[in-house]
């Protein structure tokens, strides 16, 4: 069964989690619930530090042994940071999809965007009306 | 969706569910690659129930068969299962089946789960066109219950529960034994590539069994394994999967079921698939493994000196090679092992060569 999803940030329709710093920065990855639909994850597809994405473009791939998946930014700006361990160590998002297995931090250019995603409760009763 | 008599247990130990075929099945039951891995070195149980069982029975069940089966059946002894294709008039692969011969004149059909109805249909239908009154055709796929157990130590854990000889029975082949107590069909065959067995009964009673082999098999490391193991498991094995290496537009030959296709005797696309194999195929299905990074998948562009030349029809990430492999279409004059392809993976073409089947063989 999934983790139950942290309340310190918000999630998307696409099971994406957004983690403010209280100022500019949103750490991001995908949810638990994501990891176990996806799978073990085999591969991560990084953007590159300096791109520049919208909300809800996709800002990298995740490929498990069952399929590829995008993965969509939860707000916009610009990535100031990615996690590398990915490269060697994919399965981080498989066992902490919330803490270690963050995908990229974004210096967004508007902060508000993340109250348009939804809380962990609004997330949770999401999951139950659309279990897949 | 279909529930399988198993469904509740994999919701109470929280599988992950998905659909297949129409079916609510597991996918993984904790990881996909721990329950592969498991499975090669120890051992999985499998929920299959999804798939279809269709009894033929009576004085004419042997000449319908073989009117609509692929594979020559007339040599085929009680307690014996063969391989087989249904072919439609043009050659085209309407399902692979396994054959059981239970008795004098009493068979059973084994479908894949999405061609279970389409499967009936058409051997009702040849039942009318050939006038086989004196065969009973029935859909037992509702009553029946049916689990796998596979890998190295299967036939250690199911020893403990059933009666009989288990140790000698050879490969596809079936006994009509007792396990738990329960009357049931075995046989040592699967979808793995492992040593392991096809345990049938009914519905109603295929809980007991799943129960009491995860209990007496867990000293043993027997695990359950869901879905997406079962299909790593399959290609590794080079193993086909109707609805990606198969479909109605494409023939035995065209695949690897050449083997399973006897020509010298009549069944339904017998002429056509005769023509084609004095005329030659154009395409064939090949193994390949990625040289550059990337996962080729179900629908994937294959490239070859700047064309489109196949699609791949599965693809994974090979748990026990730890390399990403798959099965494409090609033409044949590109499917010798060690021919460069080119897989167009999203906006990117990757480097692949053609390998030989199967990408796993167990060691004896």
């Amino acid at each position: 069964m999934a983790k139950p999803s942290p309340q310190d940030r918000q999630y998307t329709k696409e099971h994406e989690w957004a983690k403010s710093d209280g100022g500019n920065t949103v750490t991001m990855g995908i949810t638990d619930h994501a990891q176990e639909l996806l799978t073990d994850v085999v591969y991560v597809e990084l953007p590159a530090v300096g791109r520049k994405v919208k909300q809800m473009q996709p800002i990298a791939v995740v490929e498990s042994v069952k399929s590829v998946s995008d993965i969509f930014a939860p707000v916009s700006g610009e990535v100031i940071e990615v996690n590398q361990a990915l490269e060697a160590t994919p399965e981080l998002i498989n066992k902490d999809a919330f803490g270690e297995g963050w995908i990229a931090k974004i210096k967004t250019d508007d902060p508000s965007e993340l109250d348009g995603l939804m809380t962990a409760e609004g997330y949770e009763e999401y999951l139950k009306e659309n279990p897949h | 969706m279909k529930k399988t008599p198993l469904y509740e247990r994999h919701i109470a130990v929280g599988a992950t569910m998905t659909e297949f075929g129409g079916w609510a099945m597991p996918v993984q039951y904790s990881s996909v690659i721990d329950e592969h891995r498991n499975t090669r070195s120890l051992a999985g149980l499998f929920d299959v129930c999804h798939m279809g069982e269709i009894e033929v029975r009576g004085p004419q069940a042997l000449e319908l068969l073989q009117w609509v089966m692929s594979r020559n059946l007339a040599t085929q002894q009680i307690g014996e299962m063969k391989l087989s294709a249904i072919t439609n008039r043009k050659g085209g692969i309407i399902d692979d089946v396994t054959v059981y011969k239970r008795g004098e004149d009493h068979y059973m059909v084994v479908t894949n789960a999405s061609t279970r109805e389409g499967d009936l249909d058409w051997i009702l239908k040849a039942k009318q066109e050939k006038g086989c009154l004196k065969a009973d055709v029935t859909d037992l796929s509702d009553a029946t219950g049916k689990i796998d157990i596979q890998g190295p130590v299967a036939q250690k854990i199911l020893l403990e529960i059933v009666e009989g000889d288990l140790g000698s029975l050879r490969f596809y082949h079936a006994m009509e034994t007792r396990v738990a107590g329960i009357p049931a069909l075995v046989s040592r065959s699967g979808y793995t590539g492992e040593d392991g067995f096809e345990v049938y009964t009914t519905a109603a009673r295929i809980g007991e069994i799943w129960d009491l082999l995860l209990h007496i098999g867990n000293p043993h490391g027997l695990k359950p394994t869901g879905l997406g193991a079962r299909d790593t498991l399959r290609l590794e094995a080079g193993m086909m999967l109707f609805g990606h290496e198969m479909c109605q537009t494409v023939t035995p030959f065209e695949v690897v079921y050449g083997w399973i296709t006897d020509l010298d005797k009549d069944f339904i696309g017998r002429d056509a698939l005769k023509k084609q194999k004095e005329e030659g195929i154009r395409k064939k299905l090949v193994g390949f493994e990625m040289i550059d990074r990337g996962i080729a998948r179900h629908g994937y562009p294959v490239w070859a000196a700047g064309e489109k030349i196949g699609e791949v029809t599965s693809g994974t990430f090979s748990p026990t090679l730890e390399k990403a492999i798959g099965l494409a279409f090609v033409p044949v004059s590109l499917k010798e092992p060690g021919t460069e392809l080119e897989i167009g993976i999203r906006s990117q073409r990757a480097k692949a060569k053609v390998a030989p089947l199967p990408f796993y063989r167990r060691k004896k």
